[in-house]
């Protein structure tokens, strides 16, 4: 027996343990030397990037895994369960994290010279609770991990702009508080009437019991709890300012993982926890969820336009983004949800990219407003063609990833028969060109007398090669899409909507 | 007037843990001051708290501790199914909520400390007028009051 043989049985749990452990390791490792913190970052992400690997190759081969917490039988025990989903979803965490972690070795010796050592533990912590949070299949559990990806999110953002950074973080804070505790209300509301705190369980016990009033209640606590964590429009007041103010690498994580989080455990309680049935015809859930998308698909991408500092742009930017991911879930008919849950790795690349590019534009010359990029084509211009991929990627432009989950998002709002909505995504591709127009306009059509001087001052290789990776990505699966739609996405929108079930 | 007091009083707990989770809501929402927003925000985690406890209580139940021991004979023989215990299981939940409550009150009064040592001063209206000064890219209001002054 190897040693390899030994932990392959504990890959679902380890995937949450090393990260965690490796969080509180870190402040030993940086007080030998904080140089070395970077390494011992890289060291776990890699392998949680390769645990993930092997989880979702597991559940794609044969079948979804059931890891039991100590031995404990469910559903008195915590258990942990990797179906195509949240296998699909850690991946994207795992992944994401290495990136920004590669990307983070020079941001953040520039911006936070001081607080390398704190930054790398937090990073692995809010890691460990994304991941806890996805993987996890009881929900009391997922409450725990949700407040330890908070309360690391909030120590990130504190530690951006001076001044700024703690306005932002403790309104997100507030905002933050609200919404566990309705989670954490919605739960106890739940377990009251089930006595049971295991999502397959639960979903079982629940049916019979769905004209309960207490069911709808925790059903209204959950969406307003999530909705507040993803930032859906009407409650989304915490989501520019925190993205804005944050370190760049810090920006570039949360806006890539915490709010594709929130939309998976939407996600996961709408159809794992209750019923299609419930969210779909007892409810009318789904419906209601459409519209608030539609609204924010709409107004985010207004809001976007009236910005002149690119981060808060990309901020409200993800707003309509957000929008686009719940539309597709609202639509409940295969090729929407096929489009909203690839929308989810969508989304991930292409705002982790352009959050990246932000930052690495930040790094050389300390410009973050956009009316102020003249040239920068000339200067930077590795890093101003990821932004031109990844930003014709957010239009939707053909060849690119935003293209394939826009189209499938219209297919789907046809198949449901809302054509209002196919309108809508058009109108707010439309809007996305407006916004992002002004940048390119910017960086490669400045006053030709102002370019001339310019020389060429390219980002560091270990920013450049998280950025180009990512924007390669965007390319491949905007030509590529089959991988993931087939093996992944379809087979998990037809297990979500209780058509077949999962492998 | 009568059936009102009974409906109350027969589930008076919820009533309590409901009134107090409206009153910290509405001083995270309407109270000026962040260190008033914060006790508003402990305020409504402590509802709940009341709850879930509230929740695991039986009717005549005692603590839920197995007496005399895993091989004493009243448990062998049965004895354990006469005594009746209160549900434990929400009293464990909330142990771990009330760790993670005071980890976010400790993470929001560092916040509060780091914003008083920024802005000298902790009320909401203060720092946000401190703010449009500052940077007037952020706001719309400074800019046009800047190109007013020039």
């Amino acid at each position: 027996m190897t040693g390899f043989d030994l932990i392959t049985d504990h890959l679902p749990v380890l995937t949450v343990v090393i990260p965690l452990m490796a969080g509180f390791l870190t402040p030993m490792i940086g007080w030998i030397d904080r140089r070395l913190c970077w390494y011992w970052v890289m060291l776990t992400m890699f392998a949680v990037l390769l645990m993930t690997s092997s989880n979702l190759y597991t559940v794609i081969t044969s079948g979804t895994i059931h890891y039991h917490l100590g031995g404990w039988t469910p559903p008195i025990g915590i258990e942990y369960v990797i179906d195509l989903l949240n296998g699909f979803v850690c991946l994207i965490i795992a992944f994401i994290g290495l990136m920004v972690g590669i990307y983070s070795i020079e941001s953040i010796k520039k911006e936070l010279p001081n607080k390398i050592i704190p930054f790398y533990s937090i990073f692995l912590l809010l890691i460990t609770g994304l991941m806890g949070m996805t993987i996890t299949g009881d929900i009391f559990n997922f409450y725990v991990f949700l407040e330890i990806s908070s309360l690391t999110a909030y120590a990130l953002i504190a530690m951006g702009d001076r001044g700024d950074g703690v306005v932002a973080s403790f309104n997100y804070l507030i905002m933050g508080t609200v919404a566990a505790s309705f989670i954490l209300l919605g739960i106890g509301y739940l377990y009251a009437v089930t006595g049971s705190l295991n999502i397959a369980d639960m979903q079982g016990l629940l049916p019979g019991i769905y004209d309960s009033r207490v069911v709808l209640a925790a059903l209204a606590f959950f969406m307003v709890g999530f909705s507040i964590k993803v930032g859906l429009f009407p409650l989304h007041a915490w989501l520019p300012d925190a993205y804005t103010h944050a370190p760049s690498a810090a920006s570039a994580l949360i806006a890539g993982l915490m709010t594709k989080v929130g939309a998976y455990a939407m996600i996961r309680f709408m159809f794992s926890v209750f019923t299609p049935a419930f969210v779909i015809d007892i409810t009318r859930m789904a419906e209601i969820l459409t519209w608030a998308a539609a609204l924010a698909i709409i107004v985010g991408s207004v809001l976007a336009i009236a910005q002149s500092d690119i981060k808060r742009m990309l901020a409200y930017s993800s707003i309509s983004q957000i929008g686009y991911i719940l539309l597709g879930v609202g639509l409940v008919n295969v090729i929407g949800m096929q489009g909203g849950l690839l929308h989810i790795l969508n989304h991930s690349l292409m705002k982790c990219a352009l959050f990246l590019v932000a930052g690495a534009i930040f790094y050389r010359t300390g410009i973050r407003n956009l009316h102020q990029f003249q040239g920068l084509g000339k200067k930077m211009p590795v890093t101003t063609t990821v932004f031109l991929i990844a930003g014709l990627s957010m239009i939707g432009v053909p060849g690119t990833v935003g293209f394939t989950s826009k189209w499938y998002l219209a297919l789907g709002s046809i198949e449901a028969g809302q054509w209002i909505f196919v309108i809508v995504i058009l109108i707010s591709s439309l809007l996305n060109i407006v916004y992002f127009w002004r940048v390119f306009d910017n960086i490669w059509f400045g006053h030709p007398h102002e370019v001339e001087h310019i020389k060429r001052d390219e980002a560091p290789l270990s920013m450049l090669i998280p950025m180009v990776i990512l924007a390669l990505l965007c390319i491949f699966f905007g030509l590529f899409a089959y991988y993931p739609l087939h093996y992944v996405l379809e087979p998990l929108s037809n297990a979500l909507l209780g058509i077949g079930v999962l492998p | 007037m009568s059936t009102i007091i009974e409906i109350i009083s027969a589930e008076f707990n919820y009533w309590i843990y409901v009134t107090l989770m409206m009153i910290g809501f509405y001083a995270m929402i309407a109270k000026k001051n962040l260190v008033k927003k914060v006790i508003g925000a402990n305020i409504f985690q402590t509802a709940i708290f009341l709850f879930y406890i509230s929740l695991a209580e039986v009717e005549g139940g005692t603590a839920p501790i197995l007496l005399h021991g895993h091989d004493g004979a009243d448990v062998a023989h049965g004895a354990v199914n006469e005594v009746i215990y209160v549900n434990p299981l929400p009293h464990v939940l909330i142990l771990t909520a009330i760790v993670v409550a005071v980890s976010t009150t400790a993470v929001a009064l560092a916040l509060i400390i780091k914003i008083y040592q920024e802005y000298g001063s902790l009320e909401e209206d203060v720092i946000l007028a401190y703010r449009r000064q500052l940077q007037p890219e952020f706001s719309e209001h400074a800019r046009q009051k800047q190109e007013e002054e020039q």
